[in-house]
């Protein structure tokens, strides 16, 4: 960190960014200057810390120290506080929520005390934009180790020992699919694989186009509110660069692709300049580090089809065709990517694999379950007091992530359920909050890993509600190739429409159970054969509120508007007029310090009143 | 040889078949609707799913579409197991539901014991024939067979998917007519619910 005093690194990813965190910056530039600390102190700007409900936040080193929340406005004294007269200000420190003394040191969070971080190793702490930086942390050394002292099936070994499995989802073991695509013959690849090492193919073949085995990264994040990939991207780009390195090299591809979200302009940039930068230092292109190695990579952007984060359908939109899902066999290892043996792995697998090469697949193993090893990183959002992004090792409980990592549940409300994996994913309850994070339990609890998403739910969630959004989620991205997944699914969301509008009839409990069990059998690929899981483990865990839905017209959760009335009670209301004043169409009458009335007619069930009485007199029944 | 079981019979083959064409070796009839010999498969309608598995696991035994599955040496499949036909309904039902006026469609139900006036409906048959929303007439089932052929064998890409999942349509290109159109007629000679129709130009 130089001879700088102080280093004061700022966090740049998304989040804090659209906080404002580069007007932060720039205020913290400003004051130093004024005050003439530059040579003292250093601003650098950071990747995502992943405490994005805190942004901007600003740590500054070598103390530690954690300021979070930040505006332009509160610069001046902090500088003056803590850099001139060394007094770390505590009101923007981190307060746990149920009270408490302010905690200065950001490892003594509870949010990244618990945390385990290998994908997101750098996070926080190195500048994204700077390759320098991640050389200077130890990057790049794993590619060095493994094309000077490593042939490619010991690579191969050396991932297979270490028990990565796939962090896309569907949690293939990583070793084995790359073997298979080492294995796998294409048209010309014969002699070529025949040469052991030195199986990439010519510049000429790679820029003709006849590179014989392609890789590609998935980062074609779809899942709402989930951005693990995002945050990899931003926060420590060579980090996917140098695992789809090392990949290229074990598999013998000679090109490499990213593809990735359009609406990640952030992450696209420092995507970018992280290939540009990797180019005019030779870890791309040809003879990489003095080797017969040759590999490159080029990034496509993805135009939002949710489907493009299944393999195949990915590999039809890079080809220009309809993002569909293909029948597999032929896997894309024997024939991908224009028909030629293709391995895909997502953003978070192949940063995990430069870890894995220069610690060794020991240290990477001996952390996690027995099944599921590693770490997973998981985004943490819904009603849980810190959002943000999290990894954490296989086997940690559900528990643990939502109460001790997430700080628990918002205004003292009750918890009620967790959803893992995205919109396809299941809703856990809190009988089984001690249910351990890894794929094979997940799976058991009616739920999938997934690619990391992961929201919590109190009792304000109506959980047929949630399930009813989810299918439409799912039902509007399938595709419309096969006929469970095209129809099946719409039919559901139809069903589910029904019974949050008070439509349900007796019967249709076991109807919906029935369309998502034949859709999971019979549907084409991955998407379908879990869209009905929102549906199937909310009946299975909360089937009470589907039957309140149904035979009693009734919403437990006050959500759906069909089913719930708003009123006011007399006890409770000092007539202030907040309500009628904000009612969006004046349907509450009432004069000052009067009880007020809302009429049931006009009234659109919007929830402002209940959102700006200060007297708890608004009920929802 | 590779050797194959299909519903008891056994059937000695080369590598390179379907599951589908095994069968047909085998004069079992499996129901189809996307598939056409002479285009690529698609595995899109479901209709054709069977129960396969290895002989090392007979009990763990998946449905896969007979169309695009391999046979794969000392593969167990079973076409008319209750899960298969259990499944190969409610596919039919989904599409009866989808097309209630196609007449192929109809007839393919009926074999199937399944139509508004069955007798034998469960829940989800009764949902799909009776309470499911009406939606605007078609009998296009999106089999994509009229796409690939014009594809495939005139090679003229004068049709093409819109749109995505319930929305999905067969269209020309942007909607107008294709200039590339050579008014072959393959497009609605595949068509299994004979949904296309040729226009002599004016």
């Amino acid at each position: 960190m130089g001879n700088f005093r102080f280093n004061l690194l700022v966090c740049a990813g998304t989040g804090c960014v659209s906080n404002n965190s580069f007007k932060v910056k720039a205020a913290l530039e400003r004051e130093i200057e004024k005050h003439k600390l530059q040579e003292e102190i250093q601003v650098v700007t950071t990747g995502c810390n992943g405490f994005c409900a805190n942004g901007p936040i600003v740590v500054v080193k070598p103390d530690d120290i954690f300021y979070q929340l930040l505006t332009e406005e509160q610069i001046p004294h902090l500088v003056e506080e803590h850099f001139l007269k060394g007094r770390p200000v505590e009101k923007l420190m981190y307060t746990p929520s149920k009270g408490g003394a302010p905690i200065p040191k950001m490892s003594d969070i509870p949010f990244f005390g618990k945390q385990q971080l290998i994908a997101l190793a750098n996070r926080g702490l190195i500048d994204p934009e700077n390759i320098d930086e991640y050389i200077a942390l130890g990057g790049y050394q794993a590619l060095s180790k493994a094309l000077t002292e490593m042939t490619p099936e010991q690579v191969i070994e050396e991932i297979k020992a270490s028990g990565l499995r796939g962090r896309g989802g569907a949690g293939f073991p990583t070793g084995k699919k790359w073997e298979f695509c080492r294995d796998a013959s294409s048209a010309k690849a014969g002699s070529a694989r025949d040469g052991g090492a030195g199986t990439s193919p010519s510049a000429q073949e790679r820029t003709s186009g006849l590179a014989l085995k392609y890789i590609i990264c998935n980062a074609d994040e779809g899942d709402p509110g989930a951005f693990m990939d995002r945050s990899i991207v931003e926060s420590d780009p060579h980090a996917l660069l140098e695992g789809m390195l090392i990949g290229a090299y074990a598999i013998g591809a000679g090109q490499g692709i990213i593809y990735i979200r359009g609406e990640y302009p952030l992450a696209l940039e420092r995507l970018n300049q992280a290939l540009e930068q990797a180019r005019d230092y030779g870890l791309l292109g040809e003879e990489i580090l003095g080797s017969d190695f040759n590999f490159d990579i080029s990034v496509s952007k993805g135009a939002g089809a949710f489907v493009c984060g299944e393999e195949t359908s990915l590999i039809g939109s890079l080809e220009g065709k309809l993002p569909e899902p293909r029948v597999r066999p032929p896997y894309p290892a024997q024939s991908g990517y224009m028909g030629k043996p293709t391995n895909i792995n997502n953003v978070e697998t192949w940063a995990n694999v430069p870890h894995i090469i220069k610690r060794g697949a020991d240290w990477y193993s001996s952390i996690g379950t027995e099944t599921s090893k590693g770490t997973k990183v998981f985004s943490l959002v819904g009603k849980v007091n810190n959002t943000g992004l999290v990894e954490v090792p296989m086997g940690i409980t559900m528990r643990e992530i939502v109460f001790d990592i997430g700080g628990g549940i918002p205004d003292g409300k009750k918890f009620k359920a967790v959803q893992t994996g995205g919109p396809s994913g299941g809703c856990i309850p809190e009988s089984l909050l001690d249910t351990p994070v890894d794929y094979e339990s997940l799976t058991q609890a009616g739920s999938i890993m997934g690619s990391g998403g992961m929201i919590v739910m109190d009792e304000n969630n109506c959980m047929v509600e949630v399930a009813r959004y989810f299918v439409s989620f799912t039902q509007e991205e399938s595709c419309g190739k096969c006929s469970p997944c095209r129809e099946g699914t719409w039919h559901m969301m139809n069903i589910l429409d029904n019974i949050t509008q008070g439509k349900g009839q007796e019967g249709d409990i076991e109807l919906l159970e029935k369309i998502g069990k034949h859709i999971k059998e019979t549907a084409l690929c991955g998407l379908g054969n879990t869209a009905p899981n929102p549906v199937l483990t909310t009946i299975r865990y909360f089937r009470d509120e589907y039957e309140a839905h149904i035979r009693d017209k009734r919403c437990p959760a006050g959500v759906c508007k069909a089913l719930i009335t708003y009123s006011i009670d007399p006890q409770n209301c000092t007539g202030c007029t907040a309500c009628a004043k904000n009612c969006p169409v004046e349907c509450i009458s009432g004069e000052r310090k009067q009880t007020h009335v809302i009429d049931q007619q006009k009234c659109i069930k919007c929830g402002m009143c209940d959102s700006v009485c200060n007297f708890d007199a608004v009920r929802i029944e | 040889m590779a050797k194959i079981t299909i519903d008891g019979k056994e059937l000695e083959f080369d590598e390179g078949l379907t599951i589908l064409e095994a069968a047909k070796k085998l004069q079992i009839k499996i129901p189809t609707l996307c598939y056409n010999e002479h285009l690529s498969p698609y595995g899109g309608c479901r209709i054709c799913l069977v129960e396969a598995a290895t002989r090392a696991a007979p009990e763990r035994s998946r449905l896969v579409p007979a169309c695009t599955a391999p046979a794969e040496d000392g593969m167990i499949v079973v076409t008319d197991s209750d899960h298969v036909l259990d499944s190969r309904r409610f596919i039919i039902e989904l599409l009866l539901s989808r097309c209630p006026e196609s007449e192929q469609i109809r007839e393919m139900a009926a074999e199937m014991g399944v139509g508004p006036d069955s007798s034998n409906l469960d829940v989800v048959g009764h949902y799909l024939l009776h309470r499911a929303p009406k939606r605007e007439s078609t009998n296009c089932i999106l089999c994509s067979l009229c796409v690939r052929v014009c594809q495939q064998i005139p090679q003229r890409f004068a049709l093409s998917l819109k749109e995505r999942g319930i929305g999905r349509k067969v269209t020309p290109p942007f909607e107008r007519v294709a200039e590339s159109c050579i008014g072959c007629g393959s497009c609605a000679y595949v068509c299994p619910t004979k949904t296309i129709t040729i226009e002599e130009a004016s």
